[in-house]
């Protein structure tokens, strides 16, 4: 390809290493903003293709004073753009001028740096949501961001990533307001990561929650969720297949019940 | 395996319309991606100088770094030349800019608007490789192939074949043209899944620019 860094057209990268495909990767990430800041969750897994590999992955951590970074896709790339802010934070502190990188800030950086790595062809494979608050012009500012591996990035009031993009987003839309309180986020974050458990196939069954206040910073230790398995359809799938949802037990030798069987159902349609 | 693809289209159309002594430059303001939208409030629209705006669709990341390095290269002329830059001068810098990156394009659509030195409305369009024309009205993006058709039957530009040179600024006064753009990006929203939410109009006349954002269709 005429742009991509095989040293064809002079760019001479010929023998470096490029990312091609995620290795290990971590699923959605969801936040919203709400009264006292912004609330961030995600699950603690991390899968190695379809194997589910890493059980206890933090992949939400605190950044400065004012941010929370949450990431899904490559692991490895996560911990490498956390390398990347804590040098940045790291000179931003020892500038000793009594000002600190809000999360606007971190938003501008991750985005130049997604980008720049995607002009190279060398992406950091992941899509990374930034929230915090600092004190502007007009009191405490809540933000939340999100920048994705081709650089792509937005600010909105809620964030999903990966699966939750399809799944949550809907929820957030339907029932996020200005102004919730901590235990009303939780409740809709929780509404959202039960459906994100139930549907998204790589996602487990163990989650941490974080929150970013003016006072400071907060992760949660891991836990769990309810999970409702109990339909009748599941205890004892062949038992009355005149019930909705349950499987009739078909015989396949007599092909004048299968046949039927095949009528009854297109005719639910 | 997913084979990484530096390109998405994050959809959107824009518009521009030059009239005697304005120029309008809209946008709607949904970011999708694939078939989900990723927000309903993001702005298309650069102010590059004070009576010279710039919308663009299509990669927003390219976009963005677009918009970027064109308010840079605006500042350095304005230390260079102790003025901002006028219309007719950002159109050309942006096709150079363009063509600068034309083995791996900005995938982004241009439509650059605002008032010529003598003040009249001027409109600029771009393919993403740089190749423009001034024109009197323009349309770029996703819908824009559905808005087309309207503007033109609306606007009536004059053949450029024409002697003597006739304006292909419309004749319309500003509260038409605002009215036409209005109806336009309500017929494309219609049709075009990646066009709605809101529109954001930006009028520039000889007083100065102001902001209007309107409701469209959010499905």
């Amino acid at each position: 390809m005429a742009a991509c860094g095989d040293g064809f057209y002079g760019n001479n990268t010929g023998t470096r290493e490029h990312t091609l495909y995620p290795y290990v990767t971590g699923t959605s990430v969801i936040a919203m903003k709400y009264k006292d800041g912004v609330i961030m969750a995600c699950d603690t897994g991390a899968s190695y293709g379809k194997t589910l590999r890493y059980k206890s992955v933090e992949r939400i951590t605190v950044v400065g004073k004012h941010s929370l970074i949450g990431a899904s896709g490559e692991l490895s790339d996560f911990q490498e753009i956390l390398r990347c802010l804590d040098e940045l934070t790291l000179i931003d502190h020892m500038c000793d001028d009594g000002n600190s990188m809000g999360p606007k800030e971190l938003h501008s950086y991750l985005t130049t740096l997604m980008y720049n790595r995607r002009n190279k062809f060398d992406p950091l494979w992941n899509s990374v949501v930034i929230g915090g608050l600092k004190k502007g012009s007009h009191g405490d500012e809540k933000f939340l961001g999100m920048v994705n591996m081709i650089g792509t990035h937005y600010e909105e009031n809620y964030i999903a990533t990966g699966f939750g993009n399809h799944l949550a987003m809907p929820i957030f839309r339907s029932e996020w307001r200005e102004d919730m309180t901590f235990e009303e986020g939780v409740k809709l974050v929780e509404k959202c990561l039960l459906v994100l458990l139930y549907r998204d196939p790589t996602s487990i069954n163990k989650f941490q929650v974080a929150k970013i206040t003016s006072e400071g910073a907060a992760i949660y230790p891991p836990y769990s969720l309810k999970t409702y398995w109990g339909f009748s359809a599941f205890k004892n799938p062949t038992k009355d297949s005149s019930i909705e949802g349950s499987m009739k037990r078909l015989s396949l030798s007599d092909p004048a019940q299968t046949f039927e069987h095949f009528v009854a159902v297109s005719r639910n349609v | 395996m997913a084979r990484f693809d530096p390109y998405e289209n994050n959809g959107g159309t824009c518009v521009a319309i030059a009239g005697a002594g304005y120029c309008v430059v809209a946008a709607d303001m949904r970011l999708s991606v694939g078939y989900s939208i990723l927000t309903r409030d993001h702005s298309k629209i650069a102010h590059l100088a004070d009576k010279c705006v710039l919308a663009s669709s299509g990669f927003q990341g390219d976009v963005k770094a677009l918009q970027k390095n064109l308010a840079a290269k605006e500042l350095v002329y304005e230390h260079n030349h102790n003025k901002k830059m006028s219309c007719p001068a950002m159109a050309q810098l942006l096709s150079n800019t363009l063509y600068y990156k034309r083995f791996f394009p900005y995938y982004a659509f241009n439509v650059l608007g605002g008032l010529d030195s003598e003040g009249k409305g001027c409109v600029f369009t771009y393919d993403a490789v740089g190749s423009y024309e001034r024109t009197g009205y323009s349309a770029q993006g996703t819908g824009a192939t559905l808005m087309m058709p309207v503007l033109d039957n609306q606007l009536k530009s004059p053949s450029p074949l024409l002697l003597p040179a006739r304006d292909a600024v419309t004749p319309l006064s500003e509260a038409e043209a605002v009215d036409l753009v209005k109806d336009v990006f309500a017929s494309a929203t219609e049709r075009d899944i990646y066009t709605g939410d809101k529109l954001e109009i930006v009028i520039i006349n000889s007083s100065g620019s102001r902001r209007e954002c309107i409701e469209l269709r959010k499905d």
